[in-house]
């Protein structure tokens, strides 16, 4: 399965971004393989409008199967992701990556 | 000649002077309000008359065919602003943050995004003697009034043609809506209030006028309010300070039953005076 995480670096270690469409980067982690890769998108701050809808279309190439973020995609980026077949799960703004992914497979976080 | 009232901050008596300049001047001659703030008009409270003749106003915005759509993606990549989003088997559009320029439609390789007005609002309008009135009103959930600022512009230009002087009432802040309001302005008067937050305001505001090339000059409203530091920075930079209204809770007491305050108030009425002779000696 794949997990897409909102975050401010590009490590298990860095600070979970509680933005959706703003985020500086989303971490796909590919449960499979054990993989960590990022997805550099803080071309976004360039934005000022739109970025929800973007960074949704961004996320949907990388076609995760979970999303974890903080307070969840506003209204556009969420009608963007949810055409896909993609869990949200919410509340993740204040850990580290490795804190959230471990949060949501202990069933912590509130799915949207 | 087209006087804007604009200001940094929210609040500080835009709708005040331009209601009271627009009524004062109408007293001698044809005079045009606009009320250009269309997220939250509020000249016409202070005429005395319900604005009832008007008509709705659309902007253009695509609508997609999925018949002919090809889904090759060119039209978000040529959107500047994501407000169409191609995904492998639909396209999506989001009205709110599209600017109606027509790249998607033009570009389309099927013509699969044909334009379609949709309402963003409504444009009102009285005459009473030598004052006439317009004003737009942005829908509820409408993001972006730049094109209905523009489209009440272009419907003043082509009914009031012949009228000598317009006063814009503009919307705060220095974002796209105040630069379309101010744009064709010959003079913009920034009103401001002698406080911290007035006069950090009142610097964005002046740096935007700057940057359009525009004359300007500064109205202190609710002198004697806060500390001397607005007028220290208008002398500092070389700013004309047009008039000075001052903190008077009577004043306050008559804006707030809908009055025009110049007529209560002879203080006011030698302001407004100022503000136009020096408007006249600055645009000579």
């Amino acid at each position: 399965m794949k997990i897409a995480l909102t975050a401010q670096g590009p490590h298990w270690d860095s600070a979970m971004d509680p933005r959706f469409g703003r985020t500086p980067y989303i971490l796909i982690y590919d449960e499979d393989t054990d993989e960590l890769t990022a997805i550099d998108n803080r071309a976004v701050d360039n934005e000022a409008h739109g970025a929800g809808p973007l960074t949704a279309r961004k996320l949907l190439d990388a076609a995760p199967q979970v999303l974890i973020t903080g307070n969840g995609p506003g209204g556009n980026a969420a009608a963007v992701v949810a055409t896909a077949e993609i869990a949200i799960y919410v509340g993740a703004g204040n850990m580290t990556a490795k804190e959230a992914y471990a949060a949501y497979k202990d069933g912590k976080l509130e799915k949207m | 000649m087209k006087i804007a009232i604009a200001s940094g901050k929210g609040g500080t008596g835009k709708t005040t002077v331009a209601v009271n300049l627009a009524s004062y001047l109408a007293e001698t001659r044809p005079v045009v309000l606009v009320d250009l703030d269309v997220e939250e008009p509020n000249s016409g409270l202070f005429l005395g008359a319900e604005a009832t003749d008007g008509r709705d106003t659309f902007k253009m915005i695509p609508a997609w065919e999925s018949t002919t759509c090809s889904h090759c993606g060119q039209c978000q990549e040529v959107c500047n602003f994501h407000a169409i989003i191609a995904l492998p088997d639909q396209v999506m559009i989001f009205p709110e943050l599209c600017h109606s320029c027509y790249a998607c439609s033009e570009l389309c390789p099927t013509s699969s995004l044909p334009m379609q007005p949709v309402k963003m609002g409504r444009m009102s309008w009285l005459s009473a003697g030598n004052l006439s009135f317009v004003e737009s009103r942005l829908d509820i959930g409408q993001e972006q009034a730049v094109p209905l600022i523009k489209q009440t512009l272009a419907f003043v230009d082509e009914r009031h043609a012949a009228v000598p002087i317009r006063i814009y009432d503009c919307p705060p802040g220095t974002s796209c809506p105040v630069i379309e309001a101010t744009r064709e302005a010959d003079f913009v008067v920034l009103v401001t209030e002698p406080t911290p937050f007035g006069l950090n305001d009142l610097k964005l505001a002046v740096e935007t006028m700057r940057h359009l090339d525009k004359k300007f000059g500064v109205v202190v409203n609710r002198q004697g309010l806060g500390d001397d530091r607005v007028e220290a920075y208008c002398a500092a930079e070389g700013i004309p300070l047009l008039a000075r209204i001052p903190n008077d809770r009577r004043i306050a007491e008559s804006y707030a039953r809908g009055q025009r305050i110049y007529e209560h108030f002879p203080v006011v009425r030698r302001q407004l005076a100022a503000i136009m002779d020096a408007i006249k000696e600055a645009a000579s």
